[in-house]
Formats: C-alpha cells, sequence, structure tokens
C-alpha cells in the first residue's frame, strides 16, 4: 500500500530522531503525569501515550509528552503527531482532540483510519488517569 | 535512472524477474519479423512455426517435472490452474462425492475456489498444520470420508517454504479412490518434481516465480490413470478442451525457456541460495527473541520467514525501506488480520503479526545479503527502542498477563 509522503516522514522522522520526537517515559507514580495505554498486541497496533501536565488555579496545561507505540507505520505516525498536537494545550483542549484531525494532517488510507481513533483514546485515557490523580 | 535499483530485491517468492535469456526468446515470437502466428492456424507455416515453439515450450515444462508433454495444459498462471482443477475435479466427478480435503495453508488460489464449491453444496474439511507448517499425512488419512473425491495439498508453502511429503499423500489418495491435486507455485527450480514416480493426478505451475513471465502457468493433468475435468472456459477446444483461447505463444515460449533453464540450474542455483540461506540464519539468531517460522528441517532455502518479537511487521517493513521483502501480516492489504499461514501454526497472534517473508533467488548478490542484515538489526532496534512491548518485556512484565484495552 502506498502511503502519503506525510506518514512516510513522521515514521522515518520518529524512528531516526526518537529523543526529538517525544518517544520515550515519564515515572508514572508522578501525581503530575497521566498515562494512557490502548491497543492489544493481537491486534497489531499498541499505543502508550504520557503526559506531564501543570497546574495553574483550576487549568491543567500539558507540559511534556512521551509516547512508544507497537503497530504499523501509520500507528507510529499517528501517535507522532498527535504527540505534537498536544504540548502547550489545556486538558480541555487536549479532550477537544478528534480522530479526523490526525487522519487530516497525515493523509491516512481509510484502511488506516483505525490508527488515528487509537490515538485519540490514548489520549483520553492519559487525561483520566492525570485527573484520577488529582 | 530506475529508482528501485537502488532497492535490495528479497521477494522473489512473490515474483522473479524474467531471466533475460527467457525475454530474448520471447522477443522472437511477437513482431513481423518474427514467428507471430497463431499456434491453431493449421493453414500456413506461420501457424505451423508457432505451433512447433509451443510444442517445444510443452516439452521443456514436462523434462522439468518428469511427465508426458501431453499431460500439460498451458494456463494464465497457478491460480487458473487451481481453479481448473479443483473445481474441474469436483464439478466432473460430483456423482461420486462431495468431499474435499485441504489444508489451512494453501494459498488463496486454492482456498477460495474451495469456498466456492462450498457454496455450490460440496464439503470442505480444512486440516491444520502441525507447528512447523507440514501437512501430516496421517491428518489426511484420518480426514478421508467416502465421499472424499479429492484432496488439495500445496508441495511449498509460499510464506513458511515448508515442503510437504507428496508421496505419502499421494499414497493416501490413491488407496481411498481420491484425485490428488498439488499447488506446487513454488516449487520449479526450487525442488525435484518426478511425476513419473510420484503419485499425484494434478499439479499447478506458474511460470513467474521461475524466472518467467506473469501470466501464463500450466496444469499436469495425468493420463494413465485418466483424469477427467470440466473446463472453466470454453470456446475453440484449444488444449483438449480443457482450455479454451488462442495460446499465448511468446508467454509459452517464455514458460517454456525458464523452465528449460531452471532444469539446468536448478543444483547451481540451490548451492548458491543455500549459503545465503545460512548466512542469514546465522546473523539473524544473534537478534534477541526472534523466532524462525517453518520447520528449519523440512523447508527450501530460498524463504526464510522470521518473527521478530516486540515488532510490528509492516513498522519493519517500512523501517527497512531499500529493502524489498513481504510481511506475514496482512497489515498492508486491506485487512489488519495477520497472516492466517501463521495462526494456523499456532504461532500468537503477536509473532505473527510480527513475521517477514525474506526470498532469496537467481540473482541475489552476497553484498545484498550482508547489506540487508547490517539494516535489519539497526531497524529492529530502533523499532523496539519505539515499543511499549518492548520496554515492559524489559521491565519483566510478562506480555501474556496484562488485560489489553481492547478497542
Amino acid at each position: 500500500m502506498a502511503y502519503s509522503r506525510k506518514v512516510v516522514e513522521k515514521f522515518e522522522n520518529t524512528l531516526n530522531n526518537p529523543e526529538a520526537f517525544k518517544v520515550g517515559k515519564f515515572d508514572p507514580k508522578e501525581t503530575n503525569v497521566g498515562t494512557g495505554m490502548v491497543g492489544a498486541p493481537a491486534c497489531g497496533d499498541v499505543m502508550k501515550l504520557q503526559i506531564k501536565c501543570e497546574a495553574k488555579g483550576n487549568t491543567h496545561i500539558i507540559k511534556d509528552v512521551k509516547f512508544k507505540t507497537y503497530g504499523c507505520g501509520s500507528a507510529i505516525a499517528s501517535s507522532s503527531e498527535l504527540v505534537e498536537m498536544l504540548i502547550g494545550k489545556t486538558l480541555e483542549e487536549a479532550k477537544a482532540i478528534k480522530n479526523i484531525e490526525i487522519v487530516e494532517a497525515l493523509e491516512l488510507p481509510p484502511i488506516k483510519i483505525h490508527c488515528s481513533v487509537l490515538a485519540e483514546d490514548s489520549i483520553r485515557q492519559a487525561i483520566e488517569d492525570y485527573e484520577a490523580k488529582q | 535512472m530506475n529508482s528501485t535499483q537502488s532497492t535490495i530485491y528479497l521477494d522473489y517468492a512473490s515474483t522473479t524477474p524474467v531471466d533475460p535469456r527467457v525475454a530474448s526468446k520471447m522477443m522472437e515470437f511477437l513482431t513481423p519479423e518474427g514467428e507471430f502466428g497463431n499456434p491453431a492456424s493449421r493453414s500456413h507455416k506461420f501457424g505451423w512455426k508457432a505451433d512447433e515453439a509451443v510444442e517445444e515450450a510443452r516439452s521443456h515444462v514436462a523434462n522439468l517435472v518428469n511427465c508426458d508433454p501431453r499431460e500439460i495444459v498451458w494456463t494464465s498462471g497457478a491460480t487458473e490452474a487451481d481453479n481448473l482443477a479443483i473445481k474441474g475435479i469436483a464439478r466432473f466427478y460430483k456423482s461420486k462425492g462431495n468431499h474435499i480435503i485441504t489444508s489451512k495453508i494453501e494459498h488463496k488460489a486454492v482456498l477460495d475456489p474451495c469456498r466456492q464449491l462450498e457454496r455450490e453444496g460440496f464439503e470442505v474439511t480444512y486440516l491444520d498444520p502441525d507447528e512447523g507448517g507440514i501437512i501430516s499425512p496421517e491428518a489426511v488419512r484420518s480426514a478421508i470420508k467416502e465421499s472424499t473425491i479429492l484432496i488439495s495439498i500445496m508441495h511449498i508453502n509460499n510464506e513458511l517454504g515448508t515442503v510437504n511429503d507428496l508421496s505419502k499423500i499421494g499414497d493416501i489418495a490413491r488407496k481411498n479412490g481420491a484425485f490428488f491435486h498439488v499447488d506446487a507455485a513454488q516449487s520449479t527450480g526450487k525442488v525435484n518434481i518426478d511425476l513419473m514416480n510420484t503419485p499425484v493426478d494434478l499439479m499447478s505451475f506458474s511460470a513467474h516465480k521461475t524466472y518467467g513471465p506473469k501470466g501464463i502457468g500450466a496444469l499436469y493433468v495425468r493420463r494413465k490413470p485418466r483424469v477427467r475435468l470440466e473446463a472453466l472456459i470454453h470456446g475453440g477446444g484449444h488444449e483438449r478442451g480443457m482450455r479454451s483461447g488462442t495460446l499465448p505463444t511468446h508467454q509459452i515460449v517464455g514458460m517454456g525457456e525458464a523452465f528449460r533453464i531452471a532444469n539446468e540450474e536448478m543444483k547451481s542455483d540451490h548451492s548458491k541460495i543455500s549459503v545465503f540461506h545460512e548466512k542469514f540464519l546465522e546473523k539473524v539468531k544473534e537478534i534477541d527473541h526472534v523466532y524462525i517460522n517453518g520447520d528449519l528441517d523440512n523447508k527450501v532455502p530460498n524463504i526464510l520467514n522470521v518473527s521478530f518479537n516486540f515488532v510490528e511487521g509492516e513498522s519493519l517493513i517500512m523501517g527497512l525501506k531499500d529493502v524489498a521483502v513481504s510481511s506475514g501480516s496482512a497489515c498492508t492489504s486491506a485487512s489488519l488480520e495477520p497472516s492466517y499461514v501463521l495462526r494456523a501454526l499456532g504461532r500468537k497472534d503477536e509473532l505473527a503479526h510480527s513475521s517477514i517473508r525474506f526470498s532469496f533467488g537467481r540473482f541475489t548478490k552476497d553484498d545484498d545479503v550482508t547489506k540487508t542484515l547490517e539494516i535489519l538489526g539497526n531497524v529492529v532496534d530502533r523499532l523496539r527502542e519505539l515499543s511499549p512491548l518492548w520496554e515492559m518485556h524489559l521491565d519483566g512484565i510478562d506480555l501474556d498477563t496484562v488485560e489489553w484495552n481492547l478497542h
């Protein structure tokens, strides 16, 4: 299958320069860290997303993000794309991110839309985990 | 410059380039200066010359597999040959029984005709392979019923390279009055085939897996004891009524020449490729958590199927961008299912998702293998650094005990 240039570039950049593209982990026990993990190895993709937030009054802002993804090229590109969208956003803004934004940014083919849904789920879970700790 | 020239081709089990010797021979049968005639034209020498070329090619194919040239029927490829054999036997002999035995690791060109026959009222048993990817003759024997008319088992599996025992399965078929069809698309030029001395009734061949052109293949149909078929394509009664349609002389000549060369060069191809296989196997095993799929003691050296645990196959293929290989994971196609062949071996889904098929051929160079191994180790490391599963594994978590958040 022919991927868009955007998927290929995103995938390759992430692979070749993981640190710059926020590949890594935070200590999940820290109270300002929220962790989300979705998918299953049997399905061929697992995404783990961690957000590190800073509270300003009642507003929580995503200061940093780390992720790891097992999956096809577009799953990895989708996570990486999402991560870029998140930094600096409030949790409310992050919750409003829809998978279609990832689909459009990466020009995902229809059979890979699933990857963007997974990415959307991962941010929701990470936020839930973070909020539960507050 | 051709953009594919810098890419290393290790996907010979998918298709092979046409051997330049074959291509030049094919060129002699196309243009006004060449023998462009219709082999079915009986009234002039254009036809006679083309017919002569077609019959010479038929002999080359027959020589490679040791059968009578009159037992070879030209088709558009192995897919058509499989369809003709399976549907042709089932429909011709349906008054004798309605049961067919095949296996879960057959090519789709066998499985889909079987599914179609199920819709037409036939009953099909799909045998499981053993964990090494071999169909045991014993499994075939125990699936036999009074109503079994056909057994269709592949010779060499296209994903694993594993080789089935045709003599034993054929004997079982003979003893029980069932016809035995074999998909041998991956076999020609790789292993010796001796149809005079093997109890096989029908065998499918493809030209393009053996350095011939795409779009041509053949079905071997045994004469003694005679096997009859209901044709799929009706028309001018070509190929003794089994496959009508004007014979594509240049394609047939190409297949003949490719098989003639295969007969001459099988030994040298094999010994060269065996060296690559050994080298590849040795190096790939140095990578942690690598699993070889398919019984190593019972397979051809040109195909090597490897699972790299904690890495998904399609991302590995994308990472190996300068190497053309194929993924057992069907994530690259319309479905998100992992390879049905690897699943049938009982491999865990994640290992099926992590598999890559490397296949070597006549034009593979030692340098191709060395470079691929270098790139491979590097890409697997990088993808594992990206993999949450690898991280969990390093943290000592048993992935089988994790409750996954299915979506």
